[in-house]
């Protein structure tokens, strides 16, 4: 799926690109990206070293236990393959709480960690678990509490009342949520048949 | 209030693994050289994908499609205007960030094009990005049914942004 969908942008692309004579752009635009992404996964180097640690921390001073106990009646239903009361229902919750309260640079570090010990749950296949899929859908539909860069960019352009989009956006990010756990429901479903 | 709470949350765990008797220094250098080797994990991915999202970008494919789709969206009561921005809003973060902040100044802020993308942004995220970012860490190489899922919750998200927008009319 991912192939298609980065053969598809590729292609597309470069297709059009010789169609309406934009491939000096698409050079210059493809060189230009190779620094970016470096540029941004250095700029992200850091803080997922640093929150990796932290996390590591939490979790040797039993607080990511302590946390996935409290969260097990509620994300259990969310996460019927995860064992009862595995810590990683504790990296589950810090994730979205994070995401949550828009600590988006400690979120990314602990869900990277959620993976790798969902995966470690599935056996380590390089196959996609079910608990992953549900757990990218919960990170994709970004529930989020306050979008502080949308009310920045919002107060920059001095709108009245920038923060009135805050209760339409947590409507529109928990009902896309609510959407994402009944499809993957539905996919789970229809997969075992 | 948003500066105490990360302050706040690194304290916690200081203070309640120096309770606990956690040699803190050596979990949290522990806990970022594992952290070292996600970050190899994800770097490729990085590069591969968004290499393809400005290659998509730049080529004025993303655009052309935009303004084809522009006439079926408006079926659903999607303004022409905020299709691009919903279309690319999967795949690049930072573009769909300019495009707001062109759509805010061209309409104004408090014109309804400009609530409207301002509440699609905030209710959906970068779905390719986190898919690749964080499959790849794991190694996970069979996606499953996780992308259609993703993408169709974003579409999901900015059906129910338009009825939402339409409270604050």
């Amino acid at each position: 799926m991912v192939s298609a969908a980065f053969a598809f942008l590729m292609l597309s692309g470069f297709l059009f690109a010789a169609v309406n004579g934009t491939m000096a752009d698409v050079n210059e635009a493809l060189f230009q990206s190779m620094g970016q992404s470096i540029e941004l996964a250095l700029s992200l180097a850091g803080i997922l070293l640093f929150w990796t640690g932290v996390m590591n921390t939490a979790e040797k001073a039993g607080m990511v236990k302590t946390l996935a106990n409290t969260v097990q009646p509620l994300l259990g239903r969310l996460f019927p393959e995860i064992p009862d009361g595995h810590p990683v229902f504790g990296y589950i919750a810090s994730n979205m709480a994070a995401n949550f309260f828009g600590l988006g640079n400690a979120a990314t570090p602990i869900g990277l960690k959620t993976m790798r010990e969902l995966k470690k749950l599935n056996g380590d296949q390089d196959t996609a678990s079910r608990s992953m899929v549900t757990f990218l859908a919960l990170n994709t539909a970004a529930v989020t509490l306050i979008p502080t860069t949308v009310i920045a960019i919002s107060l920059k352009h001095g709108a009245s009342n920038p923060t009135d989009i805050i209760l339409p956006a947590l409507f529109a990010t928990v009902m896309s949520f609510c959407f994402a756990i009944l499809l993957d429901r539905y996919y789970a479903h229809k997969r075992r048949r | 209030m948003a500066v105490w709470l990360m302050p706040v949350i690194i304290a916690a765990v200081i203070g309640i693994g120096l309770y606990k008797k956690v040699n803190i220094y050596e979990t949290l250098t522990d806990g970022a050289k594992e952290g070292m080797y996600t970050w190899i994990a994800i770097v490729p991915h990085l590069v591969i994908m968004m290499a393809a999202v400005a290659v998509f970008r730049a080529s004025g494919a993303a655009g052309e499609l935009a303004s084809w789709m522009a006439p079926f969206l408006s079926l659903f009561g999607i303004p022409a205007e905020v299709v691009p921005l919903a279309l690319i809003r999967p795949i690049s973060g930072s573009a769909t960030l300019a495009m707001l902040d062109q759509l805010m100044q061209e309409h104004g802020a408090d014109s309804y094009i400009a609530k409207l993308a301002a509440i699609m942004q905030g209710s959906t995220d970068t779905t390719l990005y986190v898919l690749a970012v964080y499959f790849g860490a794991a190694g996970i190489k069979k996606t499953g049914d996780a992308l259609k899922i993703g993408l169709m919750a974003d579409a999901a998200a900015f059906l129910f942004s338009i009825i939402a927008a339409s409270w604050l009319l």
